[in-house]
């Protein structure tokens, strides 16, 4: 019985084993799709922070950016079956297009004015694509995944390489923008913006800068979720949630530096796949609601603020 | 060269009149300024001064009328095209970057509108020295919102000169302040103008205005009431019905 004994753990391990191999693979296939929402959710805060925090338009049109990315995807895939860089590269071009177009017309309003014009974009938006037969109207689309390249085994892996790939992009170009004469110049005018003009700031170009590049890189993040999804429908794809949560991240984690919205969409982020899989999906948008208004109460200036602060009282306490 | 050349005003504002909906707030206004001259603009509150000065910076667009700076139109220029050519304001209400340190808020004016394409430390050094100049060099990397009223003043006037201006419109720059502040400030504006800068100077406290002006203008209701040397306006009849409220 003892070999027996020896045999039947070792096949009861080795089955433990497989098992627990086949976990490792769903396993690891779980956290790539969780994994990619947050990678996009970085990006987008991230690229809505250069003109909603650095220039203190708030934007609530993330959806508007988004889901044209989705569609520019979805309408180059069924036409031409455009490679993935593609659709990136052309959602780019669309998105600051689209920013252009905004700015000029909505960027002389300020304060409530832009964002409630913003809003009238998505839904303007929407309701084009909506009758849009050939990208699949209201009823939606299906979209083919074309085979993956090495060196992945799968195309979400691909894609969630593509999105960590963008949020590089965007937080390099954020970083950038907030290091050079257009983040100062953004800060004035955000500080105040007759007294920018009044200083040489040409805030009208320095916001229109901001949206062309902001939009451009919202778009580009949407596009490869066409793939992600391999489905596209207006009411998701333009969904008020993306900026929503786009916006909620960015001011939890702190607009006044460019590692805010990415400290925001991570805390943000986990949190709500973290509950996703143990409650559900619906108790989101209630944990989002109450850590913003956690924050706008006890942190207006987000986690960044909140550091700051400590760091200076320390200072203080020092000196 | 003949004396018309060496005349031609700094700046000049022709026929010049602004409408807020049906309410007229400045009257066909005109007046030259000439370079290098300090010039005095008063009248009572709500006679048209900050307006003015709003139109010649650029922040109000006005309907008739034009404004001709170094013989070149900026009428329709928007405010810091107008800014880089050399017309520098500071607001009756101060509007400092408050997000800013006071180094900071200098530092816009000398990224955005300074003249020469200067290295870093070039600026650097400028602002310093303006600083120095305004008495605000121990504030330099204090926040905008940590300054006392009379600092603000200074800081308003601090970035304005930064921007290297030909022309300096101060706004009762001295409003609010104690009489030993108010000689502090009119000090600064008055070294200022000696470095051939045209200063306008709007102010209430007329001591001030007297001792400071070459020349001033009284505005009522919108329109110019009077102009010439200090005491010719101050002894003008409408002048003194103006100011005593008959
Ligand atoms: N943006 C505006 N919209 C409507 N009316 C305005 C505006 N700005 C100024 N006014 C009106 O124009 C008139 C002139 O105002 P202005 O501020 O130029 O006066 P002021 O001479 O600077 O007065 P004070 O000495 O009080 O500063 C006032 O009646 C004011 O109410
Ligand atoms: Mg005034």
């Amino acid at each position: 019985m003892k070999r027996n004994g020896v045999a039947f753990w070792s096949g009861a391990a080795v089955f433990l084993a497989a098992v627990f191999a086949m976990t490792q693979v769903v396993g690891n296939q779980y956290p790539f799709f969780a994994g990619y929402v947050i990678l996009q959710f970085i990006a987008l805060a991230v690229a809505w922070s250069i003109l909603g925090g650095y220039a203190g338009y708030v934007n609530f049109g993330t959806s508007a950016f988004f889901g044209v990315g989705v569609y520019t995807s979805v309408f180059l895939v069924s036409a031409f079956g455009a490679p993935l860089p593609l659709q990136i590269l052309t959602g780019a071009a669309v998105g600051a297009l689209m920013g252009f177009a905004l700015g000029l017309l909505t960027l002389r309003m300020q304060g409530i004015y832009f964002s409630i014009a913003t809003i009238a974009l998505t839904i303007i938006i929407e309701t084009t694509i909506t009758n849009w037969r050939y990208v699949g109207g209201a009823a939606g689309i299906q979209i083919q995944r074309p085979a993956v390249t090495a060196p992945f085994d799968s195309y979400v892996q691909m894609l969630f390489f593509v999105q960590a790939l963008l949020v590089v992009l965007a937080v390099a170009i954020s970083r950038y923008i907030q290091n050079s004469w257009i983040g100062r110049g953004l800060q004035a005018l955000r500080d105040d913006e007759l007294a920018a003009e009044c200083t040489g700031v040409p805030t009208l170009r320095l916001k229109l800068i901001a949206c062309v590049i902001s939009g451009a890189l919202m778009c580009a993040v949407g596009a490869p979720a066409a793939m992600y999804l391999q489905y596209a429908d207006p009411g998701s794809a333009f969904n008020l949630n993306y900026s929503v949560t786009t916006l909620a991240m960015s001011l939890i984690g702190g607009t006044a530096h460019w590692s805010g919205p990415i400290i925001g969409a991570i805390v943000l982020g986990t949190t709500q796949q973290f509950l996703t899989v143990t409650i559900s999906s619906e108790v989101n948008v209630l944990v989002l609601g109450v850590m913003l208004v956690l924050f706008v109460v006890g942190a207006p200036e987000g986690i960044i603020g909140l550091v700051r602060k400590l760091r200076g009282n320390r200072k203080e306490g020092e000196a | 060269m003949t004396l018309s050349d060496i005349q031609s005003p700094l700046l000049r504002i022709s026929a010049l009149t602004k409408r807020f909906g049906g309410f007229t707030a400045l009257h066909n206004v005109s007046v030259d300024i000439r370079p290098g001259e300090r010039f005095g603009l008063i009248g009572p509150n709500g006679s048209g001064k900050t307006t003015l000065i709003n139109c010649i910076s650029g922040a109000f667009r006005t309907e008739p009328g034009t404004i001709l700076f170094c013989d070149e139109d900026i009428t329709l220029l928007q405010p810091h095209v107008r800014t880089r050519r050399g017309i520098a304001r500071s607001f009756q209400i101060p509007r400092p970057f408050r997000s800013m340190t006071v180094a900071e808020n200098l530092m816009v004016a000398l990224d955005f509108a300074a003249h020469e394409h200067v290295s870093v430390t070039q600026r650097r050094d400028t602002m310093m020295s303006i600083l120095n100049q305004m008495g605000l060099g121990s504030k330099a990397n204090v926040s905008a919102t940590q300054l006392s009223q009379v600092e603000l003043r200074k800081m308003e006037l601090a970035r304005a000169m930064a921007t290297h201006p030909k022309l300096l419109i101060s706004d009762e720059a001295m409003a609010g302040l104690s009489s030993s502040e108010v000689d502090e400030v009119l000090d600064l504006l008055l070294s200022l103008a000696s470095r051939d800068i045209t200063i306008i100077m709007i102010e209430h406290i007329m001591q001030a205005v007297m001792r400071f002006s070459e020349r001033v203008m009284c505005l009522d209701a919108g329109r110019i009431i009077a102009i010439g040397t200090p005491s010719e306006v101050m002894a003008d009849q409408r002048v003194q019905e103006a100011y005593l409220g008959t």
